[in-house]
């Protein structure tokens, strides 16, 4: 999942301070999930901007909603018969949501509540973790499925650094060494004549070195 | 502010702090008419956002009472409805409100004194802290005059 943090209430006060009336927009994906920007979340910031305002003598009004998902037009289109009636929008959704939204509102002003953070797995309850860069040339199947681009802090492709101790990565003792656990995984698949295989200088055009990116299916596309 | 009573939201866990507000009642042990319960299955259901809306709404102090250390019929609900009340602390905090406005407290079914003395103590505290500034805002009144 795409993983978000909802931004300092100082920094969301302050954007929210020009305006009287805003729509309040959270989404039932991701950063649902992620506890960040669902419905609940939309409700406990909702009530802490109307809280501080009221407590400003401020007049602020907030109109709370939670789309299906804010990275698709179709569901977008709901905020329609809302938008005329606020001053701007704070989304809760990730930064996909957010553009989205300035895409087809070109006149509201639109703010991110949140901080979209990368894409990861959940680790235990409350505890999320980076796994993912979205390379757009996935190497798992030769790493004993873990990234050395997401998970290695050196991004290496044939490790480990010489910072590895103990399973650590040197840039904190509570990071594990992705090479390590590499190792480890290809060691209890039995395939460590992987690891001595030197992987080639990867091509980062895939990624975003070729600029922003995009797909098309034919088969979808109208 | 002489005469200003708070509106104290209680949210009790049904296996302790609500029967021993029962208790309490037919000890006759008398505790603050402000304190209005809401009964809970369990203290870890009560979430931040029931706490920020009694306060939105214009509770002056919310506070959630459930099992002791290791009593908890779900046996984590009271830890984690500790968990709860410290993230509305905090969000609390960042908006200017004073934190202690919210707190948990941990009883067992048996305890009608203690949840006599919390209610009191709690209410006492809310008193002196005054009235929630929600409430005293003038937009506030406003808004709550039109509904
Ligand atoms: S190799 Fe690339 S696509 Fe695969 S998990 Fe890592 S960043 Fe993502
Ligand atoms: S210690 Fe491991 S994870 Fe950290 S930079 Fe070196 S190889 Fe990468």
């Amino acid at each position: 999942m795409i993983t978000a943090e909802r931004k300092p209430m100082e920094e969301l006060t302050e954007c929210m301070k020009p305006f009287g009336r805003i729509l309040l927009v959270g989404c039932n994906e991701c950063v649902t999930v992620c506890a960040a920007g669902g419905r609940k979340e939309v409700g406990l910031l909702s009530s802490a901007l109307q809280m501080h305002f009221m407590k400003e003598n401020k007049p602020f009004e907030v109109k709370e909603l939670t789309l299906e998902r804010q990275c698709d037009p179709e569901y977008v289109e709901e905020l329609a018969p809302h938008i005329n009636q606020v001053d701007a929008v704070l989304s809760m959704a990730c930064g996909c949501g957010v553009q989205e939204i300035a895409r087809r509102y070109k006149e509201k002003p639109v703010f991110p509540a949140v901080n979209t953070k990368f894409m990861g797995a959940s680790e235990s309850q409350g505890v999320w973790a980076e796994r993912c860069a979205g390379c757009g040339d996935c190497v798992l199947g030769i790493t004993g499925g873990v990234c050395p681009i997401a998970r290695c802090s050196k991004q290496l492709f044939n490790g480990p650094c010489g910072g590895s101790t103990n399973g650590k990565c040197e840039i904190d003792s509570s990071v594990d060494c992705a090479w390590q656990l590499i190792w480890d995984r290809l060691k209890a698949l039995g395939k460590v004549d992987l690891y001595e295989e030197n992987i080639a200088a990867k091509d980062w055009r895939t990624g975003r070195g070729g600029g922003p990116r995009k797909i098309i299916r034919e088969d979808l596309a109208s | 502010m002489q005469n200003f009573e708070p509106v104290i939201v209680a949210f009790c866990c049904h296996y302790c702090a609500y029967t021993a507000a029962d208790m309490a009642g037919s000890k006759r042990l008398g505790y603050p008419p402000n304190v209005k319960i809401i009964r809970v299955p369990c203290s870890g259901k009560v979430d931040a956002i029931h706490m920020m809306k009694a306060l939105e709404k214009g509770a002056d102090g919310v506070y959630v009472a459930g099992c002791l250390d290791g009593d908890c019929h779900f046996k984590t609900g009271n830890i984690r409805a500790a968990r709860h009340v410290e993230a509305v602390k905090k969000l609390l905090d960042e908006i200017g409100i004073e934190k202690e406005r919210v707190e948990m407290f941990s009883m067992s079914a048996g305890m009608g004194e203690k949840f006599a003395e919390v209610a009191s103590e709690f209410t006492e505290r809310i008193r002196k802290l005054g009235p929630n500034p929600v409430k005293t805002s003038a937009f506030a009144q406003v808004r709550q005059a039109v509904g």
